[in-house]
């Protein structure tokens, strides 16, 4: 599904490189986790996949379906069906959230030359995935994340992954905070929408999202390179361990 | 030359020789402000309260040609609101393209036929409050528009008017010079929504005197055409008497130069004034408001709200004062002037916004508060939503439509609001890029 190589990344402004060389596969259903320490380029590859700017790609490519993304602008990877939700998603005052979803949603079957959603079946889907999410009414209508929680605006952003559908959903830190409870809303929301073809690349610092969310495939990044790779038992040894052992063994 | 001499040779060469028929309230009344306009001359570019825009092609003895404005295949304004259309052409009203003027519970008269009548109820109200917003500031071509209008409607509400009455400005020469003066009130616990809408003129003057009478409600939406050439000075005037509500918005799209006044006063306790604009221009674009709001009375509201989208070169400007006098316990003032600068092409430079807030306040248990901002497009926000799948433009025109929302929710009329929003969505997709 996603196919990065030899990915390398600087900051656009500075000589200041992020990304040395990343190789990753991720198969289609598959689901991957990268942990990693701070400063290691985790939310670099996920702002880079989905075409934010100020970074400049000196080497590599990331494929989707197929597809090169790192020619694309950002709404046509979205289209393409990747999804990035937010670590800090955005706060966007006078733009309704429904008026968003819905303009989203369309503007990505246009773009895919698909028929528009009618405002009755918008509104009879957008319902249902929200209630799932415990998402209110009164959420919908208020401005995109203008007075939301934490946990509010980031079950808003799995709502949006639930309403476009993606085929490729990549969570930068979508734990972070959240309590216990508001995260495993969030999981519920993830693991729902799991399926043969839909991958996941969830970007996470600890290993306890990771108990609601079962990766298949677990990747330690540290300054800008996957240095370690394994099953699910790799997020555990960090988690007792740190990364300590880990750096010292690639080191 | 001293600048009061020099200001006294523009006004010569500006009107030439004007006598008035003295006979009759008219004249009198055109007399009197002739003798103001006289005294105060045309505003210079050294006027501290002209330093932000240049009345030099407004003084000028001629307008400069306009170029008519074709809309191509948008609708015309408030076509879909069922009104009582008063249509001028060049400053000329058009009996045939106007409604009849009949209507229950106003009485309309155009300000041509009314001179003779010795008994006008606008005789009280033409220039009576133009004559006292003279004072602490002189507003010349107010003084001029009183001295020098050729038609007005004079609109006396006496009930509950069924329908909004809609003044349609329409513009046929390319050189016309229209000086039009309305009086409007309201009588107690009566209604109305005027609807102003067209280009009206190469040069226009207006003038719209509104006393509001005690429980009385006033909304005004006004458009102002598109014409690129365009130029405007306008003065809505306004005497809002006890528990009486004024609402009044303006929609600026083009036009190479506006100047907006607004001078309101508060006089009667437990009333609200609601002042709110939208300006969009893109290159050779010039847009005033100038606001200048007492509270006289107690316990009163008043809301200012004006946003201006600018491009390629284009200057906004906002001047907007609330005097709170020593007796007005209670009030509560609110202003807010902000400007979004849109990327353009840097041939023709930065688009530029000149703002100057102004409380001064006499009263020691009052709510005043003021805020003034520009800026660009949120990249964080337009990033989102193209992430989202939202493409560029369509994600810049959301994000300059809730930058104006502000503006817009001054609308009371939900009809109306979503005309105007279809109106900016148009203007954006012409502007793009």
């Amino acid at each position: 599904m996603l196919e990065i190589k030899n990915l390398h990344v600087k900051l656009e402004e500075e000589e200041k490189i992020i990304l040395r060389g990343v190789n990753l596969n991720i198969g289609a259903g598959e689901v991957h986790a990268i942990m990693g320490p701070n400063g290691s380029g985790k939310s670099t590859l996920s702002y880079v996949l989905s075409g934010r700017g100020g970074y400049q790609v000196t080497e590599g490519s990331a494929l989707l379906a197929g597809e090169e993304l790192l020619d694309m602008d950002p709404e046509a990877r979205a289209a393409a069906g990747l999804f990035l939700a937010f670590q800090y998603p955005v706060e966007i005052p006078g733009v309704g959230n429904m008026t968003f979803l819905r303009t989203a949603v369309n503007a990505q079957r246009k773009a895919r030359g698909e028929a528009e959603m009618s405002a009755a079946e918008f509104l009879k889907e957008v319902r249902a995935k929200a209630k799932a999410l415990q998402i209110d009414a009164e959420m919908l209508k208020r401005p995109v994340n203008v007075g939301f929680s934490g946990g509010e605006k980031k079950r808003n952003e799995i709502l949006q992954m639930a309403m476009l559908e993606p085929k490729m959903c990549i969570l930068d830190e979508t734990d972070s905070g959240l309590d216990v409870d508001a995260m495993k809303l969030v999981a519920e929301g993830v693991n729902a929408l799991r399926a043969a073809g839909r991958s996941f690349l969830v970007i996470t610092h600890y290993q306890r999202l990771l108990d609601h969310i079962t990766p298949d495939f677990v990747h330690i990044m540290a300054a800008g390179r996957i240095i370690k790779s394994g099953g699910p038992e790799l997020a555990i040894e960090v988690e007792n361990n740190g990364y300590a052992d880990l750096l010292a063994e690639v080191a | 030359m001293g600048l009061a001499q020099a200001r006294l040779e523009v006004l010569a060469a500006r009107i030439g020789s004007v006598t008035f028929d003295g006979d009759g309230w008219l004249g009198r009344a055109r007399t009197a402000a002739f003798a103001r306009l006289s005294a105060m001359g045309l505003p210079a570019k050294r006027d501290e309260y002209w330093r932000y825009t240049d009345p030099i092609t407004l003084n000028a003895a001629k307008p400069a040609a306009a170029a008519l404005f074709n809309p191509g295949d948008e609708p015309m304004a408030f076509d879909q609101i069922d009104s009582l259309k008063i249509v001028f052409v060049d400053g000329v009203f058009d009996a045939e393209a106007s409604d009849d003027l009949t209507c229950e519970g106003v009485q309309i008269d155009l300000l041509s036929s009314c001179a003779a009548n010795p008994e006008h109820w606008a005789i009280d109200l033409y220039g009576a409050l133009e004559d006292k917003a003279q004072n602490p500031i002189v507003r010349p071509f107010a003084a001029l528009n009183t001295a020098l209008a050729t038609e007005g409607v004079l609109i006396h509400v006496t009930g509950q008017v069924t329908k909004p009455i809609s003044i349609i400005y329409n513009q046929i020469s390319d050189s016309s010079d229209a000086v039009l003066h309305h009086c409007i009130k309201i009588g107690p616990a009566a209604t109305m929504t005027l609807l102003e809408s067209g280009t009206a003129a190469a040069r226009l003057n207006s003038v719209l005197e509104v006393k509001l009478c005690d429980g009385g409600k006033f909304n005004h939406i006004r458009l102002q055409g598109r014409g690129h050439d365009r130029r405007a000075v306008t003065h809505l005037f306004a005497n809002i008497g006890k528990s009486a509500a004024f609402k009044s918005f303006t929609l600026t799209a083009n036009g190479r130069l506006t100047r907006n006044e607004a001078v309101i006063d508060l006089a009667g306790s437990d009333a609200s004034a609601h002042l709110a604009g939208a300006a969009m221009g893109d290159g050779d674009f010039h847009q005033d408001d100038t606001i200048f709001i007492t509270h006289t009375a107690p316990r009163c509201e008043s809301r200012q709200v004006f946003k201006k989208v600018l491009k390629n070169g284009a200057v906004g400007v906002f001047q907007g004062k609330i005097l709170v006098r020593q007796g007005a316990q209670k009030t509560d003032g609110y202003q807010i002037s902000q400007a979004l600068l849109l990327d353009g092409d840097p041939a023709f430079g930065d688009a530029q916004f000149l703002a100057k807030p102004e409380l001064e306040i006499y009263a020691d248990d009052v709510k005043c508060s003021h805020g003034s901002t520009s800026g660009a497009i949120d990249d964080t926000a337009l990033f989102y939503l193209r992430s989202r799948g939202v493409p560029l433009a369509a994600a810049q025109s959301l994000l300059v439509q809730a930058f104006l929302a502000e503006a817009i929710d001054e609308i009371e009329d939900a009809g109306i609001a979503d005309d105007i929003r279809s109106r900016l969505e148009g203007w954006l997709r012409r502007h793009e890029g």
